[in-house]
């Protein structure tokens, strides 16, 4: 009798790895162990064709390597510009979108939503190839659509129509607004969630103080969903600086005029698999978790002390 | 006059202004629909097809002479169905340890697991090439859905609901009754969790349908491939056949649009629950 607890804490004891082992065995095989590998092959230079035995440790060539390629700042640009333009966008529409849908939309509230996060769960194959007819030049349904507008604006009859996925100037805004409607949608769900956890009392306050709609929405309801929008950034700047498969499948893996469209995932996918320098790919990688890693702790260094301040308040 | 009229009249307004935006959101997948009943030189004129074309069989059989489609969809949906399955046993089994089993290092095995979900995929991208091609795993299904179950999205979701959901109390009373912790996850745990499980299982299964770049670093050959590279194979810098390409994409969006018209709440709320903490 007496020794029973101790069987039972000893079984419990190999129980909880029984129940972890397939997932952990599955995340270092799987996740920890490539990141690993990638740090080390980013010191190394290997031509995968010798095995093993061609790889030579480079200590951090590849870096200097990739600082010097022109196209790397290239491809960091356009990536940059993309991940702002698009995000920007994205969180500017979305907020006050949520908004509106959480107080006007009453029982419609779920089907629009649900509308506008349709395209979040689409195939980036199937909406890439889309774009492409939508936004060619000629005979694409945007240019047609938007051809009396543009005359309106250039007061002549015959404007240029714009070359989308022609031209260095076209691409980037044809692949931001994709990026914009693939995404929306779930910022939009995600800030309406935000919204309707503010209780009710805050907003009763607001209106006995009689401040008008505007401002209720500037300075009431947007500082309580502080949280959510540092959560919404904080995927977007993962999600943005990623950014694959929609540049790449639109410009059919080459980035597009210009390489207006080529991200650094894009030139770190051709460094290894089309140039066959899988070091300075690795490089490219590193180099672009890190950026990710330092952006995200400037945000929290700078959002962070006012997220506590905002809990603080409440 | 009243601020309830006026209220009623930015209401309209506002509604009015959102539901067109919801449109024009709508709106691709109307032509994604329309340019797939359309042939090439239908689908570039002046003004393009706003209905429904009578090129579809056409289109169609021009799809399967130039691709071995149904190959390809079987094979996207052996890997979607597969790495649904193991993700949800795979994140249910992690997900009961975390609530319900107490051990040393608990909290930060948690925290290696949402560190995570916030590793960006790319880093692996190269490695994992190389990992695969080690293995002899490069052109096999496997390569695919064996990575796919290691989920940390997946166990955050079955323990955030598992929380909110199943009380310590009742996995406690099985085990005063003498249940093993193996019983009472397969008898309690899983049948009480299925709306999570099946949440998850629908969320994975459409992140495999359209896994690309997963797909594209591990299937090499055209004979291996799943729908979105065969799609993307049939662009063609010169000559692309768009109606017949449009017909590929179309069947490959409706699935995920049907069963997003029937599930579209649980899909929603899955996804966004990681917002939640």
């Amino acid at each position: 009798m007496n020794t029973q607890p101790q069987i039972l804490t000893a079984e419990n004891r190999a129980t909880h790895w029984v129940f972890l082992g397939p997932f952990l065995i599955l995340a270092l095989v799987f996740i920890v162990l490539p990141m690993l590998f990638s740090v080390v092959l980013s010191v190394m230079v290997w031509d995968p064709i010798d095995g093993f035995a061609g790889i030579h440790y480079v200590s951090l060539e590849n870096y200097r390597f990739m600082f010097q390629d022109k196209w790397f700042w290239v491809s960091l640009y356009n990536t940059i510009w993309l991940a702002l333009i698009s995000g920007l966008a994205q969180h500017s529409v979305a907020i006050p979108l949520a908004y509106a849908i959480c107080r006007w939309l009453g029982r419609y509230q779920q089907a629009v939503a649900g509308l506008f996060f349709l395209p979040y769960i689409t195939s980036t194959v199937a909406i890439s190839i889309l774009a492409t007819a939508l936004f060619s030049t000629d005979y694409g349904l945007i240019n047609q659509a938007i051809a009396p507008i543009l005359h309106v604006i250039s007061g002549t009859d015959s404007s240029q129509p714009i070359q989308w996925l022609d031209s260095p100037q076209g691409i980037k805004p044809a692949i931001a607004i994709i990026v914009f409607w693939r995404f929306v949608g779930f910022n939009t769900i995600l800030y309406m969630a935000a919204f309707q956890a503010i209780p009710k009392e805050i907003f009763e306050v607001s209106y006995v103080d009689g401040i008008g709609s505007f401002r209720r929405f500037l300075m009431v309801a947007v500082p309580m969903i502080f949280p959510a929008i540092l959560f919404g950034l904080t995927m977007s700047i993962i999600g943005g600086l990623q950014l694959f498969e929609e540049p790449f499948i639109l410009t059919n893996g080459k980035g597009g005029a210009s390489h207006a469209a080529m991200t650094v995932a894009m030139y770190m996918y051709r460094t290894a698999f089309e140039f066959n320098d899988i070091g300075t790919a690795s490089a490219m990688a590193w180099f672009n978790f890190l950026l990710i890693a330092i952006i995200l702790t400037l945000l929290y260094a700078i959002a962070g002390k006012r997220l506590i301040k905002n809990l603080g308040a409440t | 006059m009243t601020p309830g009229h006026r209220k009623g009249y930015a209401q309209t307004v506002v509604g009015v202004i959102i539901a067109l935006g919801a449109l024009v959101m709508a709106m691709p997948f109307y032509f994604l629909a329309i340019f797939a009943t359309h042939s090439r030189t239908e689908i570039f004129s002046l003004p393009p097809p706003i209905w429904i074309g009578d090129q579809f069989w056409f289109n169609l059989t021009a799809l399967l002479q130039k691709l071995d489609y149904f190959s390809s969809a079987f094979l996207s949906f052996y890997v979607a169905v597969l790495s649904s399955v193991l993700t949800v046993f795979v994140s249910a089994m992690s997900g009961y340890a975390f609530v319900y089993l107490d051990f040393k290092f608990k909290r930060a095995l948690f925290v290696f697991v949402l560190s995570l979900m916030m590793l960006p995929p790319f880093l692996g991208m190269i490695p994992t090439f190389i990992i695969m091609d080690g293995l002899h795993w490069l052109d096999e299904p496997r390569a695919l859905y064996i990575p796919a179950a290691a989920s940390a999205f997946g166990v955050f979701l079955i323990r955030q609901y598992a929380i909110n959901s199943i009380s310590r109390d009742i996995i406690e009373a099985a085990r005063m009754d003498g249940a093993s912790e193996w019983q009472i996850f397969v008898g309690i745990f899983f049948p009480l969790m299925m709306p999570a499980l099946s949440i998850l299982g629908l969320i994975s299964f459409i992140a495999s349908w359209n896994n690309f770049s997963g797909a594209l670093v591990v299937l090499r050959s055209s004979s291996h491939f799943t729908i979105p590279l065969a799609l993307r194979s049939l662009l063609s810098p010169v000559n692309t056949e768009w109606g017949v390409i449009m017909v590929g994409s179309f069947l490959v969006t409706l699935p995920l649009v049907l069963i997003y018209a029937v599930f579209s709440k649980k899909i929603i709320s899955g996804l966004t629950a990681t917002s939640l903490k």
